[in-house]
């Protein structure tokens, strides 16, 4: 049993760094000490609506990182994280939800995040794309362990990788099996999460 | 009074450590090699310390930033069973632990953290590499056979020997100490090293791991000493730390 003393102090910080709506979540449980969703910053999302990943709790969801501009993998990664959701049922499949935070915050406005929700034919009660300025990007990116370069003409080289994190953002599985055929070994993480949230 | 104020205004420069050394621009040629990168690098003129950072330094930043404290610091960003687990206590480095030895068992989190408290931030791979290619009289002193053999010779050294403390290798040619022969260091951009096992016979799986595009090779297979160092960042994540892993900050020039 971890003190509670040691979350008292990150959860101030939080407090005062964060705005109105998360006044609510001050009175719930600090998260765990290895959750991904207690990194500080504001995202906004295809919507240009702001958020926090501290009001991403409750659920399991699926997360990763691509880029608009990106023309070979990022496209893939939106297909495997769509046939990873299809093979679920659809009881399973209304509770999960889909965060792609860009790489590319230059480029990557909210107008350009909706272009790609419009392409995919994303459902955006689920799935969420965002952007986030760069410190932020970098920060997240090593929590996933996300390892990224931009390449002199502006594309990114980048992990491909699916991470599936549990309702209190810690890290479940994560899966670099990139295609239409879903890693099944991700699938049942995917699952026992799911049965687990209910 | 006034003698007070000197005698604090010392303390306050000894416990700074080594301070900044200007770095000036120019161009260099990596050992790493991109598809897209080819050829020189340019590397604008910056601000290096001139020693990595200590326990005693690191110790005054924990005093003052409790939530780096071992025990404290969120296992997100510090794996807790290795970070700062040499010293003695969360706040004290007890009687194994020199202050004057680099800190290592740092987290990159923990390490930008303390760069940027002083208002400043890591240095790039670039920005090290350029600074850590040169000997006491050159700038670039890698096709040195002497040189290499100096640096190999360390890293065939036994672990068991212990940590030496900092400032003891001789300044290169810009003034810096410690870049070969005492810990290997974090770069702000480390997780930029998308190395896979063998570029030669790279799997389909790899490609597409690695978007494909700007794959890394290596363009001196003999510079061991560097790639070493490209081999170990590639191999952590932001939370890891090593007994041999620590750190310097930079500064950017306005």
């Amino acid at each position: 049993m971890k003190s509670v003393s040691r979350w008292s102090r990150p959860a101030l910080w939080f407090c005062g760094l964060l705005t109105a709506a998360t006044t609510a979540l001050a009175a719930q449980p600090p998260l765990p000490g290895d959750s991904v969703l207690q990194l500080p910053g504001v995202f906004v999302d295809q919507a240009s609506r702001r958020f926090t990943l501290a009001t991403r709790r409750g659920q399991p969801q699926l997360i990763s990182m691509f880029y608009a501009n990106c023309q070979s993998v990022c496209p893939l990664l939106i297909e495997t994280s769509t046939a990873v959701v299809n093979t679920l049922e659809p009881a399973q499949r209304s509770r999960l939800r889909v965060l792609l935070v860009s790489l590319d915050p230059a480029r990557d406005t909210p107008a350009a995040l909706a272009q790609v929700v419009r392409d995919h034919r994303l459902d955006t009660t689920r799935w969420t794309l965002a952007r986030t300025e760069p410190a932020v990007v970098r920060r997240l990116a090593a929590v996933l362990d996300i390892r990224y370069r931009q390449l002199e003409g502006g594309e990114f080289n980048h992990t491909s990788v699916l991470i599936l994190l549990d309702g209190q953002g810690r890290m479940l599985a994560r899966t670099e099996q990139l295609g239409a055929r879903p890693d099944p070994q991700f699938v049942a993480a995917i699952r026992g999460a799911l049965q687990q949230g209910k | 009074m006034r003698p007070a104020v000197l005698v604090l205004g010392l303390l306050v420069a000894a416990a700074q450590g080594s301070g900044y050394q200007r770095v000036p621009g120019g161009e260099y040629r990596s050992v790493l090699k991109y598809e897209d990168l080819k050829g020189s690098r340019a590397v604008a003129a910056f601000e290096l310390m001139t020693q990595p950072v200590t326990n005693g330094e690191f110790l005054k930043f924990v005093r003052t930033h409790r939530e780096w404290q071992r025990g404290r610091a969120l296992p997100l960003y510090a794996e807790p069973s290795a970070y700062l687990s040499h010293w003695q206590t969360p706040t004290a480095l007890g009687p194994v632990t020199s202050a004057r030895q680099p800190v290592t068992r740092v987290s990159w989190f923990a390490a930008t953290a303390y760069c940027e408290a002083q208002g400043a931030r890591l240095p790039t791979w670039s920005e090290w590499e350029y600074v850590a290619a040169a000997d006491e009289t050159h700038r670039d002193a890698r096709q040195d056979p002497a040189w290499r053999e100096r640096i190999l010779a360390w890293y065939a050294r036994s672990a068991g020997a212990g940590l030496g403390v900092v400032g003891s290798t001789p300044p290169n040619v810009y003034g810096i100490q410690d870049l070969h022969g005492l810990v290997w260091e974090w770069t702000d951009d480390y997780s930029a090293m998308l190395v896979s096992a063998d570029n030669r016979s790279q799997s389909e799986a790899d490609r597409a791991r690695f978007c494909g595009a700007g794959a890394l090779a290596v363009d001196d297979r003999e510079n061991y000493p560097v790639m070493m160092r490209v081999a170990l960042l590639s191999s952590l994540r932001g939370a890891d730390s090593t007994s041999s892993l620590g750190f310097r900050c930079a500064r950017s020039i306005r």
